[in-house]
């Protein structure tokens, strides 16, 4: 595995449900990150579709062996690409998913689990939600993708840790809310406190990278960066504008990070299986490994003598 | 308890005058067309349009009926001047009067909203031919309440303001460097000599913006807000008006009949396909 990457950020626009010049945009950018040296480039969710797709999405859809996916792999072959896109399954449900291409492959194709339905959001009526959520190896070392609502369910980012990810991706189209934080939108502040609280806790490096442009009204902040696994920036791409930048960084950060506080070592993966069980048992029908009533009251009367 | 509406007026340009130009771009829109009435919210409009399309590209059309303040036409002339963008008069009283004079017995807010529609008419007229796009000047105080003539000056393609306070817009104006005068306007919808918005509303924007926002924004009970010191009269008029005046936000409701109907189940963005 090597220690130094170069990653680029495509913070692009893309145009609402037109794949062609979506497709050209990718073609454009990826060239341009390969001319330039990048191992990786990284587009925001959703790219290659636009986001307010509503009943639009069977039509801004793509099969994975669709040609317009065929030209994304063969520019891949010597430049690992992330992108976003509507995925068709074969039996006609549609996801949100994120896809790593390499060496003119898929290398892994991730569905968003968590879709919001609440207030502006209302992915729930027009996607089906993945059901899994991995980190994959690469010639990078292991790699995990989140898109944008996932790193709201903490579980998510965490899994990705345990999992083995050295780096994660999260591609989003973060939309931009709230005055309150005055010089930059409200949902730019959490957004940007999650990307550096996440990384430095996981010891892992943390690509955002969020999209620009407007879409009946909403606009899209950008603001993507890069932070590395002690939860400081390598780099910041503007708010609001279209943009293109690169950073080398370098994995062996995971290790320093790891070896000052070895967080990961310290997980207890069994407590957290039977913690997350118990929970589940007091809360839905089937009672999985539910802990005996008997063995419960045992403990609390022990606790109060 | 006094909720914070202060914004940072540079940045909130910053983000407006990029959704003026995206929005109206992705149409094929590079210019903008403004009914310009010399009061704040026009001005406002004016401006942020005069930075997103550069001034030769907006046209500030003034739209004088015989008993508007002659205030309205030297501020929106004043306006015209300091932006440096296009303007047109047109007198809406022949097109006004032509209807009025059959309808004596009609009332100063029937008036007034029949000279609203008219200015939309030529609003909407100027617009196809000169290939801009009307610009919006309604700010959110107004939308929340109502406070404004439904496909009148309600109308337009694409709105900036639609999601600021009155309270907030007025920091924007003071940053955009708008005259004085203006600033310091009485709101008036000017459609009968001395109407003013807060005469007929009962209470002032500054006290209504916040009860809006804590009510809309921050969706506190309207218990927690009079507990918070809130005049509890206030907060109940509110909180009725803005409930009786949501069909001024919607569209034209629909009998649905067949599988997919508009408005209900065809559910596509305006910004389809663009």
């Amino acid at each position: 595995m090597p220690d130094k990457m170069k990653i680029a950020v495509a913070q692009v626009a893309p145009k609402l449900g037109d794949l062609k010049s979506n497709l050209e945009l990718h073609l454009d950018a990826i060239a341009k990150a390969q001319t330039r040296g990048a191992d990786l480039v990284v587009f925001p969710e959703l790219s290659l579709a636009g986001y307010l797709l509503k009943d639009m999405v069977p039509e801004a859809s793509l099969r994975t062996n669709s040609a317009e996916l065929g030209k994304i792999l063969k520019a891949s072959e010597k430049i690992a690409v992330i992108f976003g896109m509507v995925e068709e399954d074969p039996a006609y449900v549609y996801y949100n998913s994120a896809c790593f291409a390499d060496q003119g492959k898929i290398v892994h194709m991730h569905r968003k689990v968590f879709l919001p339905t609440y207030g502006m959001f209302d992915e729930g009526r027009f996607f089906g939600a993945g059901n899994n959520l991995a980190a994959f190896k690469t010639r990078f070392g292991k790699v995990g993708m989140l898109i944008c609502e996932e790193a709201w369910h903490s579980f998510c980012p965490y899994l990705l840790m345990l999992d083995g990810a050295v780096l994660v991706a999260n591609i989003a189209n973060g939309t931009a809310r709230g005055l309150e934080e005055k010089s930059r939108m409200g949902s730019s502040a959490i957004w940007e406190k999650m990307n550096r609280f996440y990384s430095d806790l996981h010891a892992y490096y943390w690509i955002f990278v969020n999209r620009v442009g407007f879409e009946d009204g909403v606009g899209f902040w950008g603001g993507s960066e890069i932070i590395d696994p002690f939860g400081q920036p390598e780099l910041k791409l503007p708010y609001f504008e279209e943009d293109f930048k690169m950073a080398e960084i370098s994995l062996g950060k995971v290790r320093r990070a790891r070896l000052r506080t070895p967080l990961l070592r310290d997980e207890k993966l069994d407590f957290a299986i039977n913690e997350l069980l118990r929970i589940r048992g007091d809360h839905s029908a089937p009672p999985v490994a539910r802990p005996k009533p008997k063995a419960r009251t045992k403990t609390r009367r022990r606790v109060k003598k | 308890m006094k909720a914070d509406l202060n914004i940072d007026p540079s940045f909130v340009t910053g983000v407006l005058v990029d959704f003026l130009k995206r929005e109206a771009g992705k149409f094929g829109f590079s210019k903008g067309i403004i009914g310009l009435s010399g009061g704040l919210d026009s001005t406002v409009s004016a401006y942020l349009a005069a930075k997103a399309y550069g001034p030769k590209n907006v046209l500030g059309v003034l739209m004088p009926y015989k008993t508007s303040s002659p205030t309205s036409i030297t501020d929106a002339e004043e306006v015209v001047k300091k932006t440096g963008i296009c303007s047109l008069k047109v007198d809406i009283t022949p097109m006004v009067d032509a209807y009025l004079d059959s309808v004596p017995e009609a009332d100063k807010l029937r008036r007034g909203n029949v000279m609203a529609r008219c200015r939309m008419i030529v609003l909407f007229d100027q617009s196809h031919k000169e290939k801009a796009l009307v610009i919006g000047t309604s700010n959110k105080s107004e939308l929340m309440l109502g406070y404004g003539t439904w496909f009148g000056d309600m109308a337009s393609s694409i709105n900036p303001l639609g999601d600021l306070y009155k309270t907030q817009e007025r920091q924007l104006a003071a940053h955009l460097g708008l005259p004085e005068k203006i600033l310091n306007k009485v709101p008036s919808a000017d459609l009968w000599a001395g109407q003013t918005v807060e005469g007929e509303l009962g209470f002032s924007y500054e006290l209504a913006d916040q009860i809006l926002y804590l009510l809309v924004d921050e969706r506190w009970r309207p218990q927690e807000i009079i507990e918070a010191d809130f005049p509890a009269e206030t907060v109940a008029t509110v909180e009725k008006i803005v409930a009786a005046s949501q069909f001024k936000r919607a569209l034209p409701t629909i009998a649905k009949l067949s599988r997919r109907t508009v408005g209900i189940d065809f559910q596509l963005s305006r910004d389809w396909s663009r």
